[in-house]
Order: C-alpha cells, then sequence, then structure tokens
C-alpha cells in the first residue's frame, strides 16, 4: 500500500483563496527579509508537504535533535536540518512572536511566524551533518557561507516563482492521486542528477521486477558548471522509457530539492522525502549524494540499520556493469568472472564522448538516449 | 554525540526475566545494551501500529482536480 506520509499528515501550507490574498495585503506591512533560492526551494518543499512533517523551518529543539540524534523532538527520523538563516542587522527590530515576510527577488513568497531566532555553531553542524570540517566539501562550503542565526517557525507559502520546467514537477499530494489511479500497490523511486547510462537502467529495472511502477525523481534546482542541464536530463529519460520501458510502469517527474553531498546522511533525507511522494521502495546508491571520498563506499547503506521505523524500504542494487563473458549488464554480486571481462560504465567517459559530439557504445548508453543529448546545442550547465 | 545532549532518556520498567533474556539474545550483534535493543524494537512496533491508522487526505474534489492536471501534463 502507498506509506502514509512521514509523521503520518501529508502537510499543506500553500494559501490559495481569499485566505492568501488577505495575507498577501498583510504581508506588505510586515518587516521583511530577501531569501536566497535554495531557501526558496526549502520553503516550497515544506509548502507542499515534500517535507511533511515540517510545516516550518527548524526551532532549535528541533535542530539540536536532528543534528545529534538524526531525529526530531517528536523522536521521527529526520537527518538534514531545514533551517532558515539570518544576518542580525535584518531582523534587528523583530522578536519572537513576530511575523516576518519572506521575499524572494524583491517580491513576497511567505509569511513566517517566528518562534525562536537562536545562534548556531556552523563547524558543528558541518561535524554532524557531512563528517567533516573542510571547506572543500561543496556542503561545508555552503554552510559556512550562511548567514550568523537561524529563525524557526511556521511557513505560509503565498507565491511561488514560475519555473520553466514546472509542467515536469509534481508534488506529494500528485504522485499520490497518480498512484492511486495506476492503481500501483508497491513503487520504487530512483533519485537522479544525470542523464540515463545502462547502469541506471539495469538498476532500475532490476528494481522494478519486483514492484507495480518506478518512480524516476530527477533533482531538479542549483547545479554545478559541467553537470547536466535539467531538460537535457528529462528529454534523455523520455527517449529510454519510449523505446525501452513497458508503457504505464513509469512515472518521469522532476522533484524541485536542494542537493548537499551529505552523503548517508541524505541517503536518509531522500528516502523520507520520497516517502511523503508515495513511494514504498527506495533505490540507494553506492556512495549515495556523496562526493569526492569523504564517505565510505557503502556507509549510505549501513546508515539505514539505524532506522527501524523509517517506513520506506531501502534497496540496495550494486552497480552495474557490462560483462563480455555474461553478455549483459550485471553486478558483481551475479558475475563470476574477472575484471579483464567486466567494462565499468563510466559517467565520465560518457560526459567526455558527448563533449566531443560522439555517440557512445551501446554497452554504455542507449543510442536513442545518445542522440537526444546531442540534439541540444549545448547540454551542459556553464 | 556531544555530551551536553546525553540523557534526554527516561526509564521504562520491564521484568527483570525479560531484560536477562534480550541481554543474552543481544551478546555479539550490533546493539550494545538492552536499551538501545529496547529502543531499537519499540520504534520499528510503533511505526507499524502507525501506519495502520490512515487514510489518503485528499477529498474527491480535491481529486478531481489533481486527475485534471495530471491528464493535462500528460501522466494518466
Ligand atoms: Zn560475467
Amino acid at each position: 500500500m502507498i506509506p502514509r506520509p512521514h509523521g503520518g499528515r501529508l502537510v499543506n501550507r500553500v494559501l490559495t483563496g481569499k485566505r492568501r490574498e488577505a495575507l498577501l495585503r498583510e504581508a506588505e506591512e510586515l518587516p521583511s527579509i530577501e531569501i536566497s533560492y535554495e531557501r526558496l526551494i526549502d520553503l516550497m518543499d515544506i509548502a507542499h508537504g515534500a517535507f511533511s512533517p515540517l510545516e516550518g523551518f527548524m526551532v532549535q529543539e528541533d535542530y539540536l535533535h536532528v543534528l545529534y540524534d538524526m531525529r526530531l523532538s517528536n523522536d521521527l527520523p529526520w537527518t538534514i536540518p531545514v533551517v532558515l538563516d539570518v544576518d542580525p542587522e535584518e531582523i534587528s527590530g523583530v522578536k519572537e512572536g513576530d511575523d516576518l515576510a519572506l521575499k524572494y527577488n524583491g517580491e513576497i513568497v511567505a509569511v513566517m511566524r517566528i518562534e525562536e531566532i537562536y545562534g548556531w555553531d556552523k563547524k558543528e553542524y558541518a561535524r554532524q551533518v557531512y563528517k567533516t570540517t573542510d571547506k572543500n566539501h561543496p556542503g561545508v562550503a555552503k554552510t559556512y557561507n550562511r548567514k550568523e542565526l537561524l529563525v524557526g517557525g511556521e511557513i505560509d507559502l503565498l507565491r511561488e516563482p514560475s519555473h520553466p520546467l514546472e509542467n515536469r514537477i509534481l508534488w506529494p499530494i500528485e504522485t499520490r492521486v497518480l498512484f492511486r489511479e495506476k492503481k500501483w500497490r508497491t513503487i520504487v523511486a530512483f533519485q537522479t542528477r544525470n542523464v540515463p547510462h545502462r547502469g541506471h537502467e539495469y538498476v532500475q529495472k532490476a528494481a522494478l521486477t519486483f514492484t507495480d511502477g518506478l518512480l524516476i525523481h530527477p533533482l531538479i534546482g542549483w547545479k554545478k558548471p559541467g553537470d547536466y542541464r535539467d531538460e537535457v536530463i528529462f528529454a534523455a529519460y523520455e527517449a529510454l522509457i519510449k523505446y525501452y520501458y513497458p508503457k504505464d510502469v513509469v512515472v518521469l517527474a522532476g522533484l524541485l530539492m536542494n542537493m548537499n553531498y551529505a552523503g548517508p546522511r541524505e541517503a536518509i533525507h531522500h528516502a523520507i522525502v520520497r516517502k511523503n511522494f508515495g513511494a514504498t521502495h527506495f533505490i540507494v546508491g553506492r556512495d549515495h549524494a556523496g562526493v569526492g571520498d569523504y564517505y565510505g563506499p557503502y556507509e549510505a547503506w549501513e546508515i539505514f540499520d539505524e532506522f527501524p521505523d523509517l517506513g520506506i524500504t531501502p534497496l540496495f542494487i550494486r552497480e552495474a556493469f557490462y560483462c563480455k563473458k555474461c553478455g549483459g549488464m550485471v553486478n558483481e554480486k551475479i558475475c563470476p568472472h574477472s575484471e579483464e571481462y567486466r567494462v565499468k560504465i563510466s559517467g565520465t567517459k560518457i560526459r567526455r564522448m558527448i563533449r566531443e559530439g560522439k555517440i557512445p557504445p551501446e554497452y554504455m548508453m542507449r543510442p536513442e538516449v545518445a542522440r537526444v543529448i546531442l540534439s541540444f546545442k549545448d547540454p551542459f550547465v556553464h | 554525540m556531544n555530551e551536553e545532549r546525553k540523557g534526554k532518556y527516561t526509564t521504562v520498567s520491564i521484568p527483570t526475566t525479560l531484560y536477562n533474556r534480550i541481554k543474552d539474545l543481544i551478546k555479539d550483534t550490533g546493539f550494545t545494551s538492552v536499551s538501545q535493543y529496547v529502543t531499537y524494537v519499540l520504534r520499528e512496533i510503533v511505526a507499524r501500529h502507525e501506519e495502520e491508522k490512515y487514510s489518503e487526505p485528499f477529498t474527491e474534489e480535491d481529486k478531481e482536480k489533481i486527475i485534471e492536471k495530471l491528464r493535462r501534463l500528460g501522466y494518466i
């Protein structure tokens, strides 16, 4: 059965109709701060229930519990703090109990009821969440660049800036209705930020063999230079689905969410969010959400042992490679042959070939997929 | 774990016989104490019981609207 949302209730803090209009008018009179694009994304994830049971940015009690116990103060598993950082000067006139308007690009997007204003130790945050204080870690670097105070409290979303891919983004209530319409009882979710190669296809199909449906759930949001552009990822997946997946077993939908590269903690976070979207299973890759060599290859699998109450089943599927002896895609658990027969599918190698305008060999990437990627004048972010 | 965060625990009574049984059971496992084991098992069971008390949160009207959108976007 489609699992209940994390904490039992799908949060909805998107205001509509008369209440929205009234609050928008009131908000004009409120003190306000400008928020970053990343905090705007957090705001939308909270308001649309992707972060259920969160109703706003965390207060200190939740923040500390998450930092040290990987649970909210109500004992529910939660591994990545969701906090709003501000400069002391920005909020010099406001106190706990006040309402604060949140603006993005000068336009009011939400109102927050300030429950608490508190300090934080960014180094400690890095140590706990990222297991390193090295500022070469992209998540740590971002943390160190954040402002000095945190404000916690419930939010109401009033406006959402339009997104070029908004027709490809679904929120939890929508995927839940969709899965019900499709009469799927078990759904496996796949997290990605990449165009699909044969290794990804193998892993997805291995999982799909045991479930009713597959949710391919690319993360849309901030990208680093050299990443594939979001529209390229969507087009590539559409080609793959069209030519290589049976009808009606796959949903491809974008997820607007920030990427932290927090490795094991982020694997749990990704699983919780997919549970809110109605998935029963979640594919956890080797070194899931990792970066560099900050995390051990299987840490993102081992951490699931600590959460018997997660409410979504992780699937640990080994990386696939092509074996010349087996004559197909396999993984180390099912292929007995030695390295000389094994061809690793390397994203880096594929990227290089795409850059040179070449179609990668078929055992690495489906030609239909490669052709779609190459049809873009520039598939990469700069 | 950070020192000042320790001690957020409370006591629950279980029969000594059960305590000893668990102590035997968790020898040479990843569990380092009876309390740790009991917490783990309770969380697992509590989550299962919570799961049984849930129905989807949308009204028929919400559902129709969402289905309409899903059709428009080609998902159905
Ligand atoms: Zn083989």
